[in-house]
């Protein structure tokens, strides 16, 4: 017997389809669980995509990095903010410039609470004047949007999206095979956003993403996702790629991942974001936690997030401890997987300030015993962004 | 090592995906195809020294895929006798002949019976596709 046993776990609620679920499935993707909705993680291709990928995290990676490939993102959270007072609604929650973002761009920023720690990450485009589209992570997107709408004041109102697929197509082929499909757009600006027709249907489309490559996410109505997608997938340079080489993309490009290298106990300073807030902000501190992320700026904080590159093929996962080499504590590794452009392991993780320096040898407890390491710059891939 | 014809030995599994071979009271073991076949590229393995005694079912060794970390289970209690060096060196050999020529570890059984109480193929397969 078991004393002080929790009562049976109640069945989990199934997982959540996204528009594209019968799509994966019929190309061989190995659909997993991931923040609630079934996924691919990686694919098993047959036909026509074997002959130009043979599928997997590696292979459907190497390919981004190569050509292009089209992610599913349909699982994070879309919304529309929407009142003359949108923008500066919004910048009442966030440390990034959003008054100053001007129609058709878009912009990286962050949800603070008080402490200074961040409730989530997320990209902001400025449709219109008075209209803004927000992405926010899967993970997060019924707290933030429950703290964006119990925010806002008279005149703005949050929309939330529910009928729309999200699709990124990432790699250095991504623009060529966009412009096939609607010549406008190529003559988008990195970090740019606008309503285009892409092989005829209205998508809300970005030039960005979360790969360090060049590429597009393109919001896309649930019911003509499929239509996109088979567009998208018709181009020779392109193939689907699954969560998992999403993963292992952008930790090589740098990039966090709420939840693992952020969240609400980690500081924009700490996590090496404070390029997300504004310059004006700057000044003023005026969003939550300003004053605490304004001391932090001002007087250092006590650790950073660093790269991470462990000696030998062993990879060190998120968890991991990391020792200095007199043997005091360290930190600990936050996302740490294998980096298939560098065949070789890497990390990223937080650090003590005096040992952050690139270079710095470090010791990461692996199954008990230490791994050799040595802070290194991020990304650990060139980010190729259009520019 | 001489060269020995494997197929006239009888190949037992266990529900962690190891496959273990009999020769004498020596036990090559290492993980099946279905195994290799789930975890996807392979990129690291770590194998028990060579001397080290272990109980049923005790964690000794690690694959690492891209994705994730799986432990390797000791299949039944014995004490290594060698080890699979290439393919700690190479670990896509075990995408290419996991239930052959990249075996992992060979163990001396403590009990050369305990071999039985292991599947056998067919009982392997009915769990696979139980799952």
């Amino acid at each position: 017997m078991v004393e002080n046993s929790l009562p049976d776990d109640p069945t989990p609620p199934p997982a959540r389809t996204v528009p594209l679920d019968a799509w994966h499935r019929a190309l061989g993707g190995r659909m997993v669980v991931f923040a609630g909705y079934s996924l691919p993680v990686q694919y098993d291709f047959t036909g026509n995509l074997a002959t130009r990928c043979r599928g997997g995290v590696m292979a459907e990676h190497l390919h981004c990095r190569a050509k292009a490939a089209l992610f599913d993102v349909s699982h994070m959270g879309q919304a529309w903010l929407i009142g003359a007072a949108a923008a500066p609604a919004l910048e009442a929650l966030v440390p990034g410039d959003i008054i100053g973002l001007r129609p058709g761009r878009q912009r990286y920023t962050l949800l603070t609470n008080e402490a200074g720690g961040i409730l989530d990450d997320l990209m902001v485009s400025r449709m219109a004047e008075d209209r803004l589209f927000l992405v926010v992570n899967a993970s997060r997107k019924e707290d933030d949007l429950a703290h964006i709408a119990a925010n806002l004041p008279n005149g703005v109102r949050l929309e939330p999206i529910e009928d729309r697929a999200l699709l990124a197509l990432q790699g250095p082929r991504a623009a060529t095979v966009m412009t096939r499909l609607s010549p406008a757009a190529s003559s988008l600006p990195f970090m740019g956003s606008a309503s285009l027709d892409i092989a005829g249907i209205p998508c809300l489309v970005s030039r960005s993403g979360y790969t360090g490559e060049d590429g597009f996410e393109i919001s896309v109505p649930a019911d003509r996702a499929e239509a996109l997608a088979g567009a998208l997938l018709a181009e020779d340079e392109v193939v689907p790629a699954g969560l998992g080489a999403r993963d292992s993309l952008r930790l090589e490009a740098g990039l966090c991942l709420y939840g693992n290298d952020i969240d609400e106990l980690t500081s924009p300073v700490e996590a090496g974001l404070g390029w997300a807030i504004g310059k004006r902000r700057r000044e003023t501190w005026d969003f939550p936690g300003g004053e605490a992320i304004a001391d932090q700026a001002r007087n250092a904080p006590s650790r950073l997030r660093v790269g991470l590159r462990p000696d030998g093929r062993a990879p060190a996962r998120a968890g991991t401890m990391i020792v200095a080499a007199d043997g005091t504590e360290a930190g600990f590794v936050t996302s740490g997987g294998f980096s298939p452009t560098l065949n070789a392991p890497i990390a990223m993780g937080y650090v003590r300030r005096d040992l952050a320096a690139p270079g710095t040898r470090l010791n990461l407890m692996v199954r008990g015993k230490p791994l050799s390491a040595q802070v290194a710059p991020m990304p650990f891939v060139p980010h190729r962004y259009a520019r | 090592m001489p060269f020995t014809d494997q197929s006239h030995h009888e190949t037992r599994f266990t529900k962690e995906h190891e496959w273990v071979r009999m020769e004498g009271d020596i036990a090559t073991v290492g993980i099946t195809e279905h195994a290799q076949e789930a975890l996807g590229d392979i990129v690291f393995i770590e194998l028990p020294e060579v001397g080290r005694a272990l109980d049923r079912d005790e964690a000794c060794a690690v694959v690492e895929s891209v994705k994730a970390a799986s432990d390797v289970y000791a299949p039944l209690a014995g004490t290594v006798v060698e080890i699979n060096e290439p393919v700690v060196e190479d670990p896509t050999r075990v995408s290419k002949d996991a239930e052959g020529t990249a075996w992992f570890f060979r163990l001396r059984l403590t009990d050369p019976a305990s071999f039985a109480s292991l599947m056998d193929e067919a009982a392997y397969k009915a769990f696979v596709e139980s799952l």
